[in-house]
């Protein structure tokens, strides 16, 4: 008799966490799910759990973070892992050590999970081929922030119940924004419509083909949408002439109580922060938590960090 | 050295237009004799080797008008000798090596140094090509005279411009006047830096800053309307956009002589082979859509672009092992130049002729060399190769010292057989 391979029920884990591009929409449902317990979880009186205990996590961060890093940090210690944070803004590098030959140095202390921020895109990428352990992209360059994409993500549909369906709008600095990118391609994935909002010189170019509409009138780009998701404006990534000056920026792109009110009435405003008050956004919209939605951000970005640990440790 | 006399060939030569089944005999003195279909047997001192190339083709050792030689400075990378192997593995008997070494070919010692170093350690005809401007910092024209009096045949910045356009201006009026060739990188600095690949959807998609066509056409069109008013010899070394071409075509029908080349990889690949930050196809000028790779096959037979070259840039393996943003620019191309090119015959694109023609006859032409072509009298420079045998690319048999091939894996049909020096035997497949 012919034996019968059983198909596993449950799916091998994908290695690793590049980019929303590589994700499929059961993983990203899978980590929302997983997500959502680790909410409440992290609400708790006692917020530790052993799931990821004797495992090491190596935090490599070649540029500067607070939030990220943090919350990467945060994630690991209530999973129960050894969490150690590089920072390598000031080390390796300037001594002439090649990203190859740091990951080929920490491979070798046997880590099971590198969570990396560069400034360069790709370097996850090649830094995943190189080692035996998951790879976690904490942001690369102007192409990806996949754990901030899915923590808005879970923002959204803690509000909102759904993503399906809703209108969302990004504004401000797509053209350097990993922020955008992966919030376009989440997104578009879980079914909401998505408008981005820029100045020309903002805008990359032939941005429709990533399946969103672009408007330059941030008042036309808002109407109707339950989301506006603000960007900050980039400083130090714009070599040359972008804008002409902040204040024409925030006049025509911050985002202001008259400007929102184009928006859904009751639509809600989220940062991925730092937040450049008075620039991209009225300081005192920022901080009205009936419509901003930018501290549950941070706090659900833990949550999210937790499930993607969980999810890609092996 | 014997006389030779290959019979059973089918030989093409542009350069003559001969497309036809025939023989061709080789003097003692390594120079053509007679060719073609009308040459007996007998025409052959007795003595001579007889080689049946079996109706194989043969046709003039090909001119490569850009390759990069690692001497001096980047021996690490490539040397005279890996090179002369590369190339005659690929057919090519002459080539143009760029100034770009370390240091740059910009003085008259230097030029000294490279041909006396070629002499010894190259087997192959090397054309030294110097640097347009003094340390490559397009501010101070060199010694356009001098250089070319010692042997350059053409003056380049490689892979930067001349940005200002008074410099430019002096200098195309100064080679105007002496007759030497200007060979123009396209590139406006401004609008490309930082840039690694083409500007648009992949570019997005990679997070990666792009690099505009309008960089390459601005510098086409300000150089064409200098050329108006001091008309030197001069080529662009290559195009990579429709955007350009159309600047090309516009200025050709108008009259004004220039001439243009453009790279076997923009012909034979787009930005979608890029996949997932593959630095070996990270290149200048960076490869575009599907678009423009067909536009420029469609160049090349309406005789708007006139020369094919491997662009051949050899990268150790450090250079490429980085994030794509900081890994060196450039593919190893030279061996594979006649089999990519052969590609767009198979599949129909270009004629056989006119392939071979942008091989050899046309970037002779343009360096005014005696190479590129089997009349008789022409140094016996001969590659013969077999259309159709198929072939798969594998980097590590590749003979050139780096092995960064934009091609890997890719299946090729048509293999060089033999390649022959001066009428001397310097490659042999078998």
């Amino acid at each position: 008799m012919a034996v019968i391979k059983k198909k596993s029920a449950i799916k091998k884990s994908p290695k690793h966490l590049l980019g929303i591009q590589n994700l499929s929409i059961l993983e990203a449902k899978k980590i929302l799910s997983e997500a959502k317990f680790f909410i409440k979880l992290n609400r708790s009186k006692s917020k530790k759990l052993n799931v990821l205990r004797g495992k090491t996590q190596i935090n490599l961060f070649f540029e500067p973070s607070t939030r990220t890093q943090s919350s990467f940090d945060l994630a690991g210690k209530r999973l129960g892992a050894d969490v150690m944070t590089m920072n390598m803004g000031n080390s390796a590098l300037k001594k002439g050590e090649t990203l190859i030959d740091t990951a080929m140095t920490l491979n070798a202390m046997h880590p099971d999970l590198i969570v990396i921020r560069h400034q360069d895109s790709g370097a996850p990428n090649l830094l995943s081929q190189k080692v035996n352990c998951a790879v976690i992209n904490a942001g690369d360059g102007r192409r990806e922030h996949p754990t901030q994409a899915l923590l808005d993500a879970l923002t959204i549909i803690n509000r909102k119940g759904k993503i399906e369906g809703l209108k969302i709008a990004i504004c401000g600095d797509i053209l350097h924004s990993r922020v955008a990118r992966s919030n376009i391609y989440l997104m578009n994935m879980l079914g909401a419509e998505v408008n981005v909002i820029a100045p020309k010189t903002l805008m990359p170019s032939s941005i429709e083909r990533l399946g969103v509409k672009a408007f330059t009138d941030m008042r036309k780009g808002l109407d109707g949408c339950d989301i506006v998701m603000m960007l900050r404006l980039q400083n130090e990534r714009m070599q040359g002439s972008f804008l002409p000056s902040k204040r024409e920026y925030y006049e025509y792109f911050g985002l202001t109580p008259e400007k929102l009110k184009y928006a859904s009435k009751d639509a809600l405003i989220m940062h991925p922060g730092p937040m450049n008050r008075g620039v991209e956004i009225d300081t005192k919209l920022a901080d009205d938590i009936n419509v901003s939605l930018i501290k549950e951000q941070v706090e659900l970005g833990v949550a999210v960090r937790m499930a993607c640990l969980k999810m890609y440790c092996k | 050295m014997k006389e030779k006399i290959f019979i059973n060939a089918r030989i093409i030569d542009p350069s003559q237009k001969m497309d036809e089944k025939g023989s061709v005999i080789i003097d003692a003195n390594g120079k053509i004799k007679s060719i073609g279909s009308n040459v007996k047997n007998s025409e052959a001192s007795p003595s001579a080797e007889i080689i049946d190339l079996k109706n194989n083709i043969i046709i003039p050792g090909l001119v490569d008008m850009k390759a990069f030689v690692g001497e001096p400075g980047y021996e690490y990378k490539e040397n005279f000798r890996t090179l002369s192997e590369a190339a005659l593995a690929g057919g090519v008997t002459s080539i143009v090596t760029m100034p770009n070494t370390k240091p740059i070919i910009d003085n008259v010692s230097m030029v000294d140094f490279i041909i006396r170093r070629g002499r010894d350690k190259a087997v192959v005809n090397l054309f030294p090509c110097g640097a347009l401007t003094k340390q490559m910092e397009g501010s101070l024209m060199t010694e356009f005279g001098l250089l070319s009096a010692k042997g350059i045949v053409g003056f380049s910045d490689v892979k930067t411009t001349v940005q200002n356009t008074e410099t430019m201006a002096r200098i195309m009026d100064y080679a105007s006047d002496i007759g030497v060739l200007i060979m123009q990188h396209a590139e406006d600095y401004e609008l490309s830096k930082n840039g690694c690949i083409n500007e648009g959807e992949i570019s997005n998609r990679l997070g990666l800053e792009g690099i505009s066509n309008l960089a390459e056409k601005i510098i086409i069109e300000r150089d064409l309307t200098l050329l108006s008013k001091y008309p030197c010899r001069y080529h662009i070394n290559q195009i990579s956009s429709r955007e350009s071409l159309d600047v090309i075509k516009k200025n050709k029908i108008n009259g004004k002589k220039f001439s243009a080349g453009v790279s076997i990889n923009n012909l034979s690949l787009n930005e979608n082979d890029i996949g997932d930050f593959k630095t070996f196809l990270k290149l200048s000028p960076p490869l575009r859509l599907e678009d423009d790779r067909v536009a420029l096959v469609e160049g090349i037979k309406e005789g708007l672009i006139d020369v094919i070259v491997s662009d051949h840039v050899p990268e150790d393996e450090e250079s490429k092992r980085l994030p794509f943003a900081q890994a060196a620019t450039g593919a190893i191309g030279i061996e594979t130049l006649l089999p990519l090119a052969l590609e767009l015959y198979h599949n129909e694109s270009l004629s056989l002729n006119k392939i071979i023609e942008t091989l050899t006859i046309n970037p002779a032409k343009i360096l005014k060399i005696n190479k590129g072509t089997l009349k008789k009298g022409s140094d016996a420079d001969i590659c013969v190769f077999n259309l159709d045998s198929p072939w798969v690319v594998k980097a590590e048999k590749l003979k050139s010292k780096s092995k960064n091939t934009a091609i890997e894996n890719r299946n090729l049909q048509g293999k060089i057989l033999m390649t022959f020096l001066n009428g001397e035997l310097v490659f042999n497949q078998q």
